[in-house]
């Protein structure tokens, strides 16, 4: 449901059908609504039938990436005797995206038999769920559900006496962005800095602790119960454009919108309906100038490409942007669009590990010349210094974060070019002071 | 497994009162419960971290040194890591510690508004400095993860959504 308004008869609410219900919160709330039936069928079904059933449904990754979930926990060693690591990404910090502060804070027993159910899949004895320090309330719900969880035998040493142990230990995260990239994030359980690391070697073969790790998004995990309850073919059933996405997915819609919040819509929804019917259209008297899809990283949409596109990975692949975390950010008439992305590359810069020169730099750089546009001292060649900046932070770095700096920059200048025109010219008032 | 406590020396830093240890009693044990839940001690890096700033409101060098010495890991690493995240507290901050996004999806919903009010009417003045009556301190911070909330405002752990100009007088009369 959209959440915090009423669910809207063109929503399908699967995770969200609970948001708002502060019942469903408790361990016997939960189990009312049908709750922890997923894991129970997991456990009797063993881990290899599981990951066959996830990989039938066609669930792909809910964080940004889109990868197919039942073929990344194939992925995992089988009977290599060393312990493996589930960690859940609960560090929710891309820009626009909110839906999995409603999960932890309304489903907190759905998202930990999410957890459990991967880490059964996977051979792994232990969960660490790596929330972001801000949120303080999802913690407190989700501490008190853990605990809840151990003392019915949904967590612990024989869980629900099918002689698997399952633990769960919540990690709490201090103020970092990068933290959400799953390398980065394994350093950061380890007491490091979060630094991304190099891939090779990839999780599933030296992860957390140097041992096989999956790293999977709250929403995935929080999506696989459900899919042992109703079955694969359900699931994949829940597609309205492209079979390569199926199944329900939070967007978390904010911005320029009457009714911001996070609605759960079948995979290949128009946008024109989300924008228009569920979230009630734009502020009275405006009209849509662009929208940034998948959280702040992926490139911005005009509003002719975003009225036409369709709601799935590859509807938002066709015109040129990204599901992401779909996290969408909704700007009308009245945006500064220049401003607009001088402020995403600032929290780029901002956020960068500085551990690359190209995006230590050139994110800093990127920023610095937006904002001598924004005060009236841009001239034509920084189009192209921008444009060059953008080349090198673009697929040269160990993690994106340099490349979703320069993705929102180049896409800025293709299709609002004339706004920096403006700024350059003088037929723009500075809205910077000078630098 | 236990961690082993060793005399600290305080290390030279801006903070001249002796070093009373955070990890004694009630909070070394709680450290070392958790010790069972991850294979090595470093990880217990972040969650000692938090400790001690809910203990002291900030991480001071003798503190650092203190950690150090109790997970087996250098002065000089602590403060790497401490360093590396933006919610640790390298130096003291106001009673009440006031953190207000204004990245672009609050932005575009007047963040920048609820900024400038809380500056205002915490007497803070500047982004990070702490009013006279040590009450408040105010930071900007980077997304808050609820966008769909303009502006969500963080006080200590209280997480506050739709701050607006308007709410900010009621909304800090609640902290004393």
């Amino acid at each position: 449901m959209g959440y915090p308004h009423p669910s809207h008869p063109k929503e399908t609410p699967v995770l969200s059908k609970y948001f708002g219900d502060a019942e469903a919160r408790t361990f016997d709330g939960w189990v009312k609504r049908g709750g922890y039936e997923g894991l129970r069928k997991a456990l009797a079904m063993g881990p290899e039938a599981v990951i066959e059933e996830i990989k039938a449904s066609g669930l792909r990754g809910r964080g940004g990436a889109g990868f197919p979930t039942g073929m990344k926990w194939s992925f995992m060693p089988k009977g290599d005797g060393k312990p493996h690591y589930l960690v859940c990404n609960a560090d929710e910090s891309e820009p626009g995206t909110f839906k999995d502060r409603e999960i932890m804070r309304w489903t907190p027993h759905g998202l930990i038999e999410g957890c459990a159910v991967g880490a059964m899949a996977i051979g792994a004895e232990r969960c660490y769920i790596y929330i972001r320090g801000e949120f303080t309330e999802p913690w407190r719900i989700m501490s008190k559900a853990v605990e809840e969880a151990y003392a019915n035998g949904a967590l612990g040493a024989n869980v629900f006496g099918s002689g698997r142990r399952i633990d769960i230990t919540l990690h709490r995260g201090a103020g970092a962005y990068i933290c959400g990239e799953e390398t980065a994030m394994m350093n950061s359980i380890e007491g490091r800095r979060g630094n991304p690391r190099i891939k090779p070697p990839f999780p599933a073969q030296a992860g957390l602790f140097a041992m096989p790790t999956t790293i999977n998004n709250v929403e995935t995990l929080a999506a696989t119960p459900h899919i042992l309850v109703h079955g694969a073919a359900w699931y994949k059933g829940l597609c309205l454009s492209n079979p390569k996405s199926t199944g329900t997915k939070l967007v978390s819609v904010c911005g320029h919108v009457l009714r911001p919040g996070n609605y759960e819509i079948t995979m290949g929804t128009p946008m024109r309906e989300l924008l228009y019917d569920m979230c009630g259209g734009m502020r009275p008297g405006r009209t849509l100038k662009a929208v940034i899809p998948g959280g702040s990283s992926v490139p911005i949409m005009t509003a002719e490409e975003a009225e036409s596109a369709l709601m799935d990975y590859e509807g938002l692949v066709e015109k040129g942007s990204m599901l992401g975390s779909a996290g969408m950010i909704v700007m009308d008439d009245t945006t500064d669009m220049v401003y607009q992305i001088w402020r995403l590359a600032k929290f780029y810069a901002h956020e960068s590990c500085a551990q690359c020169t190209q995006c230590r730099e050139g994110t800093a750089w990127t920023t610095r010349v937006m904002e001598r546009i924004l005060a009236g001292k841009g001239k034509e060649a920084d189009f192209q210094l921008l444009l060059d900046l953008a080349d090198n932070m673009t697929g040269k770095t160990i993690c994106v974060l340099s490349d979703s700096c320069a993705a929102p920059v180049v896409s800025g200048i293709q299709k609002f070019r004339g706004e920096f025109e403006a700024y350059m010219s003088g037929a723009r008032q500075p809205s910077l002071a000078g630098v | 497994m236990s961690l082993k406590t060793e005399q600290v020396s305080a290390h030279a830093g801006h903070d001249d009162a002796p070093h009373e240890p955070v990890f004694s009693g009630e909070r070394l044990a709680r450290l070392e419960r958790m010790y069972a839940e991850y294979p090595t001690k470093q990880a217990l890096l972040l969650p000692a971290l938090w400790m001690i700033q809910e203990a002291r409101g900030w991480i001071s060098e003798a503190a650092i040194g203190e950690v150090a010495a109790v997970l087996g890991l250098t002065p000089a690493y602590v403060k790497g890591v401490v360093t590396f995240y933006t919610m640790y507290h390298t130096h003291p901050v106001g009673r009440h510690f006031i953190q207000v996004c204004t990245t672009s999806p609050c932005g575009l919903c007047g963040a920048e508004d609820t900024m400038r009010a809380l500056l205002q009417h915490t007497g803070c003045g500047e982004l990070g400095a702490t009013s006279p009556d040590g009450r408040f301190t105010v930071i900007e911070v980077e997304c808050l993860g609820a966008c769909g909330f303009a502006t969500p405002v963080l006080i200590d752990d209280d997480f506050i959504e739709s701050v607006t100009p308007e709410t900010v007088p009621a909304l800090l009369e609640g902290y004393r």
